[in-house]
């Protein structure tokens, strides 16, 4: 699908497409609201999702922190502005690079991961074989999945913005022999909820992308196994690329909402 | 059987194509209560189709599949379960939820589709699986089973909700003979006990002699003979008395 809308620019293509995957994402938040609710698979894919991720999303946003760091220091130092470092470090995590970079990985990791579970499902029955109990295969697979993406993309990017902090200060603290208790009153001096929270809400909507889209890959594919593998590297495709354009028009919305969130 | 019972199934004049590929034209039978049909015919000839249009995971181009007196291809939501909760269906592959145990895989639809409390989901899934042997094996996962301990656990888990019509694909694919005639014993004890009606898609005469009343020859995307054992036997067609192992 994504090679025909790049190749072949056919516009009818991809509007048809825009709308299966909308009509999709309209299913998934009907189906949400009605009952029987499905609440023992929705923790369950929380565990999986969410703790699953964790290592990742941990190890990325120590990772990053240090190289911040390590980038913005001698630059901030020489024009003697080396105390502004934890509040740079703080800002861009919490407003853009932290929710971004989540959202990049979970698609990567878990966009790949339900894509390919559920072609799997679909290649070899299992979800006939639901529909059959009289069980709506939607709402046991779907719906699950895509709440616990929305549901745990906030927690993880509060885990990546706090462990990026650490990895900001461990770098600091090696170069500078900067206390903690100065790391982080130079980093929340200034610091007002709104560079918080409208950022790290905003991924719930990235989780409701990586969800769908992944869950459409996965649950409509027909192709056997063959589809599996398809399902999986479209999802990771077409998630990341809707997350970074979302994020444009989200950034957009929470500078109207929020004018003093803006670096 | 006799003209005189209930009509259980109606395959009502169905024609179905994918594509541009007709798999079935104009196709019609019927199957008593407590009958126990055998289609049959050469692979692609649109058997596994017949039995997904008869318990709606797929809906006739034209005609209509009765289910009772409910036309299956035009229910939907809730009415198309109340209908599926009479119907079970074994698949080829068994289908068994890989990432649930065997007594997980049976306790799905008792928890969901009954008000039965947890001990007795517990004693009916242990009963069930007791029926086809698998009682020691309800805490292996799918993945732990041999071909023929799949099929009779996913023929447990078609029978738990105790249906009254039971739709099996290929229930002797992958399997030596006498584990294929393991199965074919538990068919007949299942029409024999509950007398469940049962519609079996085959490649194995042996099997269908066994536990078939009646036969349905699919060729050609039409359906090219419906009768008893005997009479299809001396049918006309050689296609048809071959695959019912006949001179």
């Amino acid at each position: 699908m994504i090679c025909t809308i790049a190749d072949g620019g056919r516009l009818k293509t991809f509007l048809e497409f825009i709308g299966v995957i909308a009509s999709f994402a309209a299913r998934v938040i009907t189906s949400a609201w009605r009952s029987p609710y499905e609440f023992e698979q929705t923790w369950m894919q929380v565990g999986e999702i969410g703790a699953r991720s964790l290592p990742l999303v941990a190890a990325s946003g120590l990772a990053l922190g240090v190289v911040m760091t390590l980038h913005t220091h001698s630059t901030l130092v020489t024009f003697g502005a080396a105390a502004m470092i934890p509040k740079v470090q703080s800002l861009s995590f919490f407003i853009e690079i932290g929710p971004l970079v989540a959202a990049l990985l979970v698609a990567g990791r878990v966009g790949a991961g339900i894509g390919a579970v559920l072609a799997n499902l679909r290649a070899s029955e299992q979800i006939d074989a639901i529909e059959v109990l009289s069980v709506d295969s939607f709402k046991f697979l779907v719906v699950p999945r895509v709440v616990a993406c929305v549901l745990v993309l906030p927690l993880l990017t509060t885990f990546m913005d706090l462990t990026a902090l650490l990895g900001g200060f461990l770098a600091e603290h090696a170069l500078s022999h900067l206390s903690a208790q100065l790391f982080i009153e130079r980093a929340f001096n200034g610091f007002a909820w709104s560079n918080f929270v409208p950022p790290t809400l905003k991924t719930t909507v990235f989780g409701f992308l990586i969800g769908t889209v992944s869950c459409y890959y996965g649950y409509t594919t027909d192709e056997g196994a063959e589809g599996v593998g398809r399902a999986a590297t479209n999802s990771v495709v077409l998630s990341s690329l809707l997350v970074i354009v979302a994020d444009v028009v989200l950034v957009k919305i929470i500078f109207l909402f929020f004018p003093g969130s803006a670096l | 059987m006799t003209e005189s019972q209930p009509t259980a199934i109606v395959f009502d004049g169905v024609s179905k194509s994918f594509g541009s590929k007709q798999v079935l034209q104009e196709v019609s039978f019927s199957v008593m209560q407590g009958e126990t049909v055998c289609l049959l015919g050469r692979s692609g000839t649109g058997k596994s189709v017949t039995l997904k249009l008869l318990i709606g995971l797929l809906r006739p181009d034209i005609g209509k599949v009765l289910i009772g007196q409910d036309n299956i291809s035009s229910l939907e939501g809730d009415d198309l379960s109340r209908l599926r909760r009479k119907m079970g269906f074994l698949f080829q592959s068994a289908a068994l939820f890989d990432s649930a145990t065997l007594e997980e895989n049976l306790a799905l639809p008792l928890r969901r589709l009954t008000d039965k409390s947890k001990s007795e989901i517990e004693h009916a899934v242990l009963r069930a699986l007791a029926e086809v042997g698998l009682a020691a094996d309800r805490y292996k996962m799918p993945g732990e089973l041999s071909g023929g301990m799949k099929k009779r656990a996913g023929l447990a888990r078609a029978l738990v909700l105790e249906p009254e019509i039971l739709l099996v694909d290929e229930p002797s694919s992958g399997l030596d003979r006498i584990t294929a005639s393991e199965i074919d014993d538990l068919l007949l004890e299942q029409k024999a006990k509950r007398r469940t009606t049962i519609v079996i898609v085959t490649h194995d005469v042996h099997g269908a002699r066994r536990v078939g009343d009646r036969f349905a020859v699919l060729d050609k995307a039409r359906l090219v003979a419906f009768d008893t054992l005997q009479c299809l036997e001396n049918h006309e067609s050689k296609t048809v008395r071959t695959l019912v192992g006949g001179q």
